[in-house]
């Protein structure tokens, strides 16, 4: 019994520990300055910086937002015909990678696409750049309003039938039962969403560098591309994490007060009238089309002209090797996120909700900056290991943690925890603690009371914490480029190795597979949680 | 649900202890490499190395600067011994944090040309990269050209393109000039480009070409090979090759290039693989993966690449790309080049 108390308390702070020291070691990098570098970011690029990382955050914040609460509602509350072929539908923008979301757009809009050689020869219409603030929001907000679809439709799921019943016969009509009750009841979910997409915003390297779109980011890798510093560079991420942490305490704060069980019930949709009907169907295709279909299309007649150039068997493994990441990244995460919702449920303390905040920010690190804060430690690890093992043994010993699979899955759990941890935590708060009490009392405690009750109840949350670190694993690039071990080379390192020489069009056939593969658990998953 | 859970949990366990074939010298005379440079453009050369020598040679693309910081890390215990990496100035930062160490062998001094090579011999260009002028001819005449820094006068006002600044080639670029004209001089002339951009910075080369054959622009600064690359997919479009400064200082010269890690476990394999990069054989398809042009002067071009004509190189010692490279970055920022 004793033993088992300690390691309920110890396995979240292991999981915690692993997740902060790559944050700390970029921190404590941080700490060397470089004076004349600072004086000069802010005497020329940064007050812009700072002007267009809030205007995107914004911009996408807003827009995903609406989107998702919308797709959401219609999608989890709603009954209209192709509801069901939607609730899939709309999740498959999530297996395109933003930066492929972004020359896709640039080959299907700017000044030598098809569309504007058609105006020009047709009407007239003198070519133009489309690149701009607007079109760097819409594109981010099509790459990532699945985020907080899949997290309100989730919400709106499970939060069951009785309060909106309870809504309507005080005399609430359907809409104002939707703001009064069942918007401000899904917001643990609404916000766990939408700060994914933020942290996702701040951390994109590859979306504004297509359009050419200056962001904290960027400056991020010039300090250390460019200026071969990477401290300043450091010192900059050190403020994306710290923009990230009070975005996270805000929420928590907000959401303290606040009760979000519910018992689990049948829920009965509301069946749309013809014309909503009709609308919400033909919104649903809209936002389809343009985020999915379309981009599709441009890919695959890039990859037509490519073929012959770029498809090897090669690819087979490629492939293998992106969905094998990605599972195992999932299995390992998830863990660790459970850990930490689990910590975050039983032991009430301010420590806690710090450890656990800490634990979250690595998704707010542009990835190659979080690589760094990783392989130093790796590093020392087994250097340390060498000296001694080689001291003791007196033969040359062989270093056993770099370049091995271990290294790379820990890492994506780092950049991945919140994805899994928000989704999580969200169900987590769905279940009463009186079905803990309950089970206390009937003697179910610890990992059996964690199997028996809780675990059931989890499904939801889980499987989405799944579907959401799979997708994300898949087009991860920095880490994978940076900490793989050789020959795992995935869909995504090809991405980058054939777009960072401009070749986008041969980057379609790696980009297509992506999206096929990141099909698969799309499909598995969401078929999963749509029947609760 | 549970055996789910502890099928997943059981899968993790031993999938991340299976180390996989790491390149810990299971053979002896395997080599390791780190490379910045393409996988499509390398992995060729090391087939055929391969096939002719039997020497096995591992390696892992990525970013040069990620590169280098791996390579800082795990220090004396790094399974590298080559570091392959494009721009002269990634290569001199490799030198100047003592990543990498001096090679002693006659034919890579004999072959490659004195000024695409460190004084030190700590590394070497294996190809060069011409970054120069293209234009639209249907709106441009050759004899309008003449140099970059006649680019910055206000006869082309609205009618130049350029790659985004964040892009090493560039800051290489301003670099070579601030050695040139000194710093206030260069400051001026990049003043005048940004005052002649037709648009926003592009972020590729590709489509700041694309931009000129649209009507946006006339004129715009580019490697060589992707003006051949584009070229070769659309050979209607109305663009032309110019060497500038011809008559002065040369055409501005980048390399890709490699040196031999500093703790190498084999560093005898690297050298012979290094100078096998360097010789004939290699030199043909190295640059002709890419369409840029041999360092060994011994070696023609590719037949598309010999079509663009003979021109005067900037005989400037590459290293100054990577010593002028942080002032470039500030004055290029001054002037509000994005």
């Amino acid at each position: 019994m004793a033993m088992r108390k300690i390691l309920i308390k110890i396995i979240p702070l292991a999981v915690a520990a692993l997740a902060v020291t790559p944050i700390l070691v970029i921190f404590s990098s941080a700490l060397q300055p470089r004076g004349d570098l600072w004086t000069h970011l802010i005497e020329t690029s940064l007050p812009s910086l700072t002007i267009n990382t809030l205007s995107l955050c914004l911009g996408v914040a807003l827009g995903t937002g609406i989107l998702g609460i919308i797709l959401g509602w219609l999608i989890a509350a709603c009954d209209f015909p192709g509801r069901r072929f939607f609730s899939t539908a709309l999740l498959l923008p999530m297996a395109i990678p933003t930066y492929v979301f972004a020359f896709v757009f640039l080959g299907l809009f700017d000044f030598s696409s098809p569309l504007q050689l058609f105006m020009r020869n047709k009407f007239g219409i003198p070519p133009f750049d489309v690149r701009s603030i607007w079109t760097v929001c819409l594109t981010m907000t099509l790459a990532l309003y699945p985020y907080v679809y899949v997290m309100a439709k989730a919400g709106f799921t499970t939060q069951g039938q009785r309060c909106l019943e309870a809504a309507r016969t005080l005399g609430c009509t359907t809409q104002s039962a939707f703001y009064s009750v069942a918007l401000p009841l899904c917001r643990p979910w609404i916000a766990t969403g939408i700060l994914l997409v933020l942290m996702e915003t701040l951390a994109d390297f590859g979306a504004v560098s297509v359009f050419n779109f200056d962001t904290f980011t960027t400056a991020v890798y010039k300090a250390w591309y460019g200026f071969f510093s990477l401290a300043t560079a450091s010192q900059l991420a050190s403020i994306l994490v710290i923009l990230a942490l009070c975005l996270l305490t805000s929420e928590q704060y907000l959401r303290k007060q606040m009760r979000f069980t519910q018992e689990l019930s049948h829920f009965n949709r509301i069946r749309l009238t013809k014309s909503k009907a009709i609308l919400a169907c033909t919104f649903c295709s809209i936002i389809f089309c343009i985020g999915f279909v379309l981009p599709v299309i441009q890919l695959i007649f890039w990859a037509l002209d490519t073929t012959a150039l770029e498809l090897s068997s090669r690819y087979v493994s490629f492939s293998t090797n992106t969905l094998l990441l990605g599972v195992l990244a999932a299995g390992v995460t998830c863990l660790g996120a459970l850990a930490l919702a689990y910590a975050a449920r039983f032991q009430h303390n301010k420590a806690t909700q710090w450890i656990i905040s800490l634990s979250t920010l690595g998704y707010s690190l542009p990835g190659t900056v979080l690589a760094v804060g990783i392989i130093a430690p790796v590093a020392y690890l087994d250097n340390l290991y060498v000296d001694i093992a080689s001291l003791l043994t007196k033969q040359p010993v062989q270093p056993i943690l770099q370049g091995t699979i271990f290294v790379l899955l820990t890492a994506y759990g780092i950049r991945f925890m919140a994805a899994a941890y928000g989704s999580i935590h969200s169900n987590m708060q769905r279940i009463t603690p009186s079905m803990d009490d309950a089970s206390i009392l009937m003697g179910v405690t610890g990992w059996k009371m964690l199997r028996k009750v809780h675990l059931p109840q989890l499904k939801t949350g889980l499987l989405t914490a799944a579907l959401l670190v799979l997708v994300d694993v898949m087009k991860e690039m920095p880490i994978t480029l940076m900490t793989r071990p050789f020959g795992w080379d995935t869909l995504a390192v090809k991405i980058y190795e054939l777009t960072s020489e401009g070749e986008w069009e041969r980057a379609a056939i790696p980009a297509i597979l992506l999206i096929l593969v990141g099909l698969i658990p799309v499909l598995c998953i969401n078929q999963k949680t749509d029947s609760v | 649900m549970k055996s789910l859970f502890y099928s997943v949990l059981a899968a993790i366990i031993s999938f991340s202890f299976l180390v996989p074939t790491t390149a810990h010298s299971t053979e002896q005379d395997e080599i390791v490499v780190y490379s910045a440079r393409k996988e499509h453009l390398i992995k060729p050369l090391f087939d055929a190395y391969t096939k002719k020598t039997g020497v096995k040679i591992s390696y892992i693309t990525a970013k040069a600067n990620p590169l280098l910081e791996r390579l800082k890390a795990e220090g004396k215990n790094t399974p590298a011994d080559l570091l392959i990496t494009v721009d002269a100035g990634n290569l001199w930062h490799a030198a100047e944090s003592g990543l990498l160490q001096p090679v002693e062998s006659k034919t890579l001094t004999t072959v490659v040309p004195e000024n695409l090579r460190d004084p030190q011999n700590l590394w070497f260009g294996l190809s060069i990269r011409a970054r120069t002028i293209v234009y639209n001819s249907n709106n441009v005449s050759a004899d309008e050209l003449s140099t970059y820094e006649d680019l910055a006068n206000a006869k082309w006002k609205g009618r130049l393109t350029l790659r985004t600044s964040k892009k090493v080639y560039n800051q290489s670029l301003v670099a070579s000039l601030i050695e040139q004209h000194g710093k206030d001089k260069a400051e001026e002339i990049i003043k005048g480009w940004v005052d002649n951009l037709a648009i926003d910075p592009t972020s590729n080369d590709t489509k700041a070409m694309e931009a000129v054959a649209n009507g946006i622009g006339d004129v715009a600064i580019v490697n060589t090979y992707y003006y051949g690359r584009l070229m070769k997919e659309s050979p209607e479009l109305p663009l032309k090759l110019f060497w500038p400064n011809q008559k002065s200082t040369g055409v501005h010269m980048n390399i890709s290039g490699a040196g031999v890690t500093k703790y190498a476990k084999n560093k005898a394999g690297a050298i012979k693989l290094l100078e096998w990069l360097a010789s004939e054989e290699a030199q043909k398809t190295f640059g002709a993966l890419n369409q840029e042009f041999p360092v060994n002067p011994g070696v023609a071009p590719s037949e598309e690449v010999k079509a663009w004509g003979a021109f005067k190189g900037n005989p400037m010692n590459v290293k100054v790309y990577g010593e002028k490279q942080a002032d470039a970055i500030k004055l290029m920022d001054r002037a509000g080049y994005k």
